[in-house]
């Protein structure tokens, strides 16, 4: 494929992505909304424009145990899924990263059930937040299709060797028709290099993985999986650094708008973003000192990019998109206050839960937010989280 | 062979906890789960090797004289030797550690 830019489905442009990445081996179960991208991986297979296997399979807890079987001798394996598929494949995703098996997963955000919904929020990937894979959120079309090639590039590195899941918002980001700038295939193969497993699976030189652990050595096999997705960090920056020197666009683990003299930031992660930008363009005609602070890397948590984020800021106002149930909030203001509960003047942090199962955040919205964190923080109304928009 | 696991620092941990020294699992002694503790009467014994067969955790041993005897390193007391002796020779016994 040459240099392009394209009007494209954004779940066909992450398959086209899959494709210039010349990955080895697919494995999935459709679902909605995640179901177009390996829809359109297998007729890439079966059309021969991809010389790869595609595993279809009977549920997602096999497709993760197929992947991670293809990882572990070397294959370069994608797979992707959605909310009660995730469900349904956690106990291999956190073997994945446990066993530093580099699969890449398109993470297409829906509800967890119940009640079933196929909309999009962030309660499916929020249940395996600690499930020691790296996990990055894009914004929009042009950022997924980036970050496919950031994900292989990361993820194969001899220093991380980790699953990454890249997560994109369902239907809002999956289903959209949207202009992308497609790279063109040498620049791509320049940029991910040969993945070279370093002890592959292979009847020449045997190895065993995933052995049992006694309590002696469980303690001690934990610190490298944490030490690894820490260390991890490093190689991320490295690798948006090399995609923006060969493609213009760059990418940072935490990015601001409008926010250098802002008082007041809205804190989001994922497609939202982009409203939350124009609700701080009319907030700041109308004279509010607002910006936005955006979550790019959410694992490994880009602690000091927060602390420079949210330096000198009276009120960060966090929107989250699932719940902690009988918890302090949603999980990013939690994260967020934990990260920054001792340090120095550390701003006020105010948390709202909006936008689940893809209830429309729109730009007055993001105003009434903002500005009503802004007074709930005046206030000192500042513990547990506020469920906004909610009838009742 | 294998270093003992209480000897293993984080660092020295293969990538993925992998282990690509066989036999690790040698170090690891089962012994101590033993409740009952098997006794072959060899006066009985007809040295056909079923509880060799069928011991799960290929924790008998044949001994130069062709007798069969658990490896109390590693045997857990489960008692399959005994059940399954056609001549009923091994009888299991309470064990005191």
């Amino acid at each position: 494929m040459a240099k392009e830019r394209k009007g494209i489905e954004v779940s066909l442009a992450i398959a086209e992505a899959v494709g210039q990445a010349d990955c080895d081996l697919i494995s999935a179960y459709p679902i909605t909304p995640q179901t177009h991208i390996v829809e359109h991986l297998s007729e890439m297979v079966a059309d021969a424009h991809l010389d790869a296997e595609f595993v279809p399979v009977e549920s997602e807890h096999s497709a993760m145990s197929v992947c991670c079987g293809a990882a572990a001798v070397g294959a370069r394996t994608f797979t992707s899924t959605s909310s009660q598929g995730l469900a349904l494949m956690a106990e291999i995703f956190f073997i994945a990263s446990a066993m530093r098996l580099p699969v890449v997963m398109a993470l297409a955000n829906r509800s967890l059930s119940a009640p079933l919904s196929i909309w999009n929020d962030h309660s499916d990937t929020m249940m395996v937040r600690d499930g020691g894979w790296i996990h990055v959120f894009v914004e929009n079309g042009q950022e997924a299709y980036d970050h496919v090639f950031w994900a292989f590039r990361v993820a194969e590195d001899p220093a991380v060797r980790l699953p990454v899941a890249l997560n994109i918002d369902g239907f809002i980001m999956t289903h959209m028709i949207e202009p992308v700038d497609f790279e063109d295939d040498e620049l791509i193969k320049r940029y991910i290099p040969e993945f070279r497993m370093e002890k592959p699976l292979h009847p020449d030189n045997p190895v065993s993985m995933g052995c049992f652990a006694m309590p002696e050595i469980y303690s001690e096999a934990q610190m490298t999986r944490e030490r690894a997705l820490v260390d991890s960090y490093a190689t991320c920056v490295k690798a948006w650094e090399e995609w923006a020197a060969v493609t213009g666009r760059q990418y940072h683990p935490v990015e601001t708008y409008r926010a250098d003299d802002a008082e007041y930031c809205i804190v989001t992660m994922g497609s939202l973003g982009e409203t939350a930008m124009a609700a701080v363009d009319e907030l700041r005609e109308q004279g509010e000192k607002v910006g936005v602070i955006k979550i790019r890397l959410w694992r490994p948590f880009p602690f000091d990019d927060l602390y420079r984020a949210a330096a000198g800021k009276h009120t960060l106002i966090v929107l989250d998109r699932a719940i902690s149930f009988g918890g302090p909030g949603g999980p990013v203001a939690l994260e967020l206050r934990s990260a920054l509960c001792n340090s120095p003047q550390a701003p006020v942090v105010v948390n709202y839960v909006a936008g689940l199962a893809s209830r429309d955040v729109t730009v007055e919205d993001f105003k009434a937010i903002i500005l009503g964190g802004k007074a709930k923080s005046a206030e000192g109304d500042v513990a547990g989280f506020t469920f906004y928009g909610l009838r009742g | 062979m294998a270093r003992p696991m209480d000897e293993i620092r984080w660092q020295d941990l293969e990538i993925g906890a992998a282990v690509s020294e066989h036999g690790s699992s040698s170090e690891y002694k089962t012994g101590t789960w033993r409740s009952l503790r098997p006794v072959v009467d060899k006066d009985q014994c007809i040295r056909c090797g079923v509880c060799w067969l069928y011991c799960p955790d290929v924790a008998i041993k044949q001994s130069e004289d062709g007798y069969f005897e658990a490896d109390l390193e590693y045997c857990k007391g489960c008692g399959i030797c005994a059940r399954e002796c056609p001549v009923g020779c091994i009888s299991v016994v309470i064990e005191e550690f």
